[in-house]
């Protein structure tokens, strides 16, 4: 226990200095306030309070903010070590292969934690100054917390898994931006695909939705939208949210995060420093 | 007692053979140097002590217990060859981290550092460690909690002189208060002061392992006596040695270890013809060489 949290202390410093951290906090607090001073418009017509259309426009950036944090956080944690010879070093300590991972994942979560604090409370603190009804959105905006935290950890997961995989770590960083290039930008886009060529057969009615859900990132975007207020904001954004239910897709998220992790930990067990 | 116990182990890699049925023992207290060219199998044989790569064959006795075990991993201290620490820690933060793993107070730190003369580097990152220093907090780590195995892999690479008297230092320590230190070094004149025994790795194979007298011995190499001679006297003292004349003054002459006190009478013999003498007895390279050689042939 000792050693898991040695390691959670060392790696948050670590994330903590990280430049790229440090960049992306920046720019999703800008973004989340360019979205919310953007979107003080339309509050009127669509009756929806100001916080609740936030957590709207958040739930899209967080989609594609979120998981790239978790993977340029995590995907040095095995390769690194590996490259710098400190991995032989720390496995001859009294320490588990598990412990060490896990020591990571604690702090990168945390690090993830801080990151979105800042993000979103950028947003809520300028939602609330725009309109004073916003309080009726903040169920929302902590729906949105944690389930992107959830989204973090599932990339958090498979950034290890792809560290383990590569063995150094320029090729896991290219081999992250690859995945968060498929599972967050051409996964949709093939899904979009397959729909219009299958014109409402079976792979629509039938495939489509669980396609969706297994994907974490769309999971995350399903069950935000389907459980807020703000879907009507949202509507035509994202249609498919109406026809599933939001349970499966946090199922889909809660079991994303052990999964990979677990992977990730059964393919570190193969490593030989 | 012996700490250390390796017995006939052997491993190979794609049918390469990196270890070919090493066998010797490290006592409690002892010092000893693994040497051995680039590939010879020592860095091998480390991780197969530490348990993080397994050998194919023999067997290997670490403390009482299986290498890579809880137990013996409680108690063996480590130092990789070329060791880089992430660069965005301070040194006082990765001491922390090592400290906690081994279950001790991280306030420890300080002390640690200190030890090893990088104190007041200690709040600043390693990123900006100079070689020298980052092999520092490689040592100050391997020092956490009293190890009672030490398996170092070329520890002094990078530092200066002054810093590796200090090292051996602290080994001295160490094995003062009942340590085992097992050190693999290229730098052949500073292990043969500083520890009890040496093995000599070739091809994976240990082709000697004995004190450094009983290696000279075994090797048979001859000692090697520098004369010098009063001005002008050089060739009568060389004629009359029947030795070969190196210069206007001095002479020089090679006799086996045996014989060595015999040749010393014939040069006092000389009487006035000699101003000054040296003995050099075959150094560690010289011996290296010899037994590195002969296990190729």
């Amino acid at each position: 226990m000792s050693g898991i949290l040695g390691f959670a202390d060392a790696e948050f410093r670590i994330a903590l200095r990280n430049r790229w951290v440090a960049i992306l906090t920046v720019t999703m607090a800008l973004f989340a306030l360019v979205l919310t001073l953007a979107g003080s418009g339309p509050t009127g017509t669509l009756g929806a309070d100001q916080l609740s259309v936030t957590v709207a426009s958040l739930t899209g950036l967080a989609v594609y903010l979120v998981p790239l944090i978790a993977l340029l956080v995590s995907f040095d944690a095995v390769a690194g070590e590996v490259e710098r010879g400190t991995l032989a070093l720390t496995l001859a300590y009294p320490v588990t292969r598990w412990g060490v991972l896990m020591g990571k994942f604690l702090a990168h979560i945390a690090i993830l934690a801080v990151a979105l604090l800042v993000g979103y409370g950028v947003a809520a603190a300028t939602a609330f100054g725009l309109d004073p009804d916003a309080a009726r959105g903040l169920e929302a905006l902590v729906r949105l917390y944690w389930s992107s935290l959830l989204l973090g950890a599932s990339f958090i997961g498979i950034g290890y898994l792809a560290s383990t995989v590569a063995r150094r770590p320029a090729t896991a960083a290219g081999l992250v931006i690859g995945v968060w290039l498929i599972l967050i930008v051409l996964y949709d886009l093939g899904l979009l695909a397959g729909v219009v060529a299958d014109d409402g057969g079976a792979f629509t009615t039938r495939v489509f939705p669980w396609m969706l859900i297994g994907n974490p990132a769309d999971a995350f975007r399903l069950f935000n939208l389907a459980a807020s207020d703000a879907t009507a904001a949202a509507a035509g954004v994202d249609g498919a949210a109406n026809s599933i239910m939001p349970l499966q897709a946090l199922a889909s998220i809660a079991i994303w995060p052990f999964a990979a992790f677990a992977l990730a930990a059964w393919r570190f067990r193969r490593i030989v420093p | 007692m012996h700490n250390l116990t390796i017995d006939g182990v052997s491993k190979s890699f794609d049918g390469i053979s990196a270890l070919r049925d090493v066998s010797f023992s490290v006592d409690a207290g002892q010092k000893v140097a693994l040497l051995g060219h680039n590939g010879a199998g020592k860095t091998t044989l480390m991780k197969a002590i530490l348990g993080l790569q397994g050998a194919d064959s023999g067997r290997i006795e670490v403390l009482g217990s299986a290498p890579g075990s809880a137990r013996a991993r409680a108690s063996v201290a480590y130092l990789p060859e070329n060791v880089a620490f992430h660069s965005a820690l301070t040194g006082r933060e990765q001491m922390r981290l090592y400290l906690r793993l081994r279950r001790q107070p991280a306030r420890l730190a300080d002390d640690l550092l200190d030890r090893v003369g990088l104190g007041p580097a200690a709040g600043r990152r390693i990123g900006t460690y100079s070689k020298g220093m980052r092999q520092k907090v490689g040592l100050a780590q391997a020092l956490i909690g009293q190890p009672r195995l030490l398996i170092l892999d070329e520890p002094t690479s990078g530092l200066d002189p002054v810093a590796r008297r200090d090292f051996y230092a602290i080994l001295d320590d160490l094995a003062r208060g009942g340590a085992s230190i097992l050190l693999s070094s290229h730098a052949l004149t500073e292990v043969e002061a500083r520890t009890d025994r040496i093995v000599i790795l070739s091809k994976g194979a240990v082709v000697a392992d004995d004190t450094l007298i009983g290696l000279r011995a075994q090797a048979g190499l001859p000692t090697h006596i520098q004369v010098a001679a009063r001005q002008g006297a050089a060739d009568e003292v060389a004629q009359r040695l029947s030795a070969g004349r190196r210069n206007g003054v001095m002479v020089e002459l090679t006799c086996t270890p045996e014989d060595k006190l015999a040749r010393l009478g014939e040069i006092t013999a000389l009487g006035p013809l000699v101003r000054d003498l040296d003995v050099v007895p075959p150094s560690l390279d010289d011996i290296y060489e010899h037994f590195s050689r002969r296990a190729e042939r």
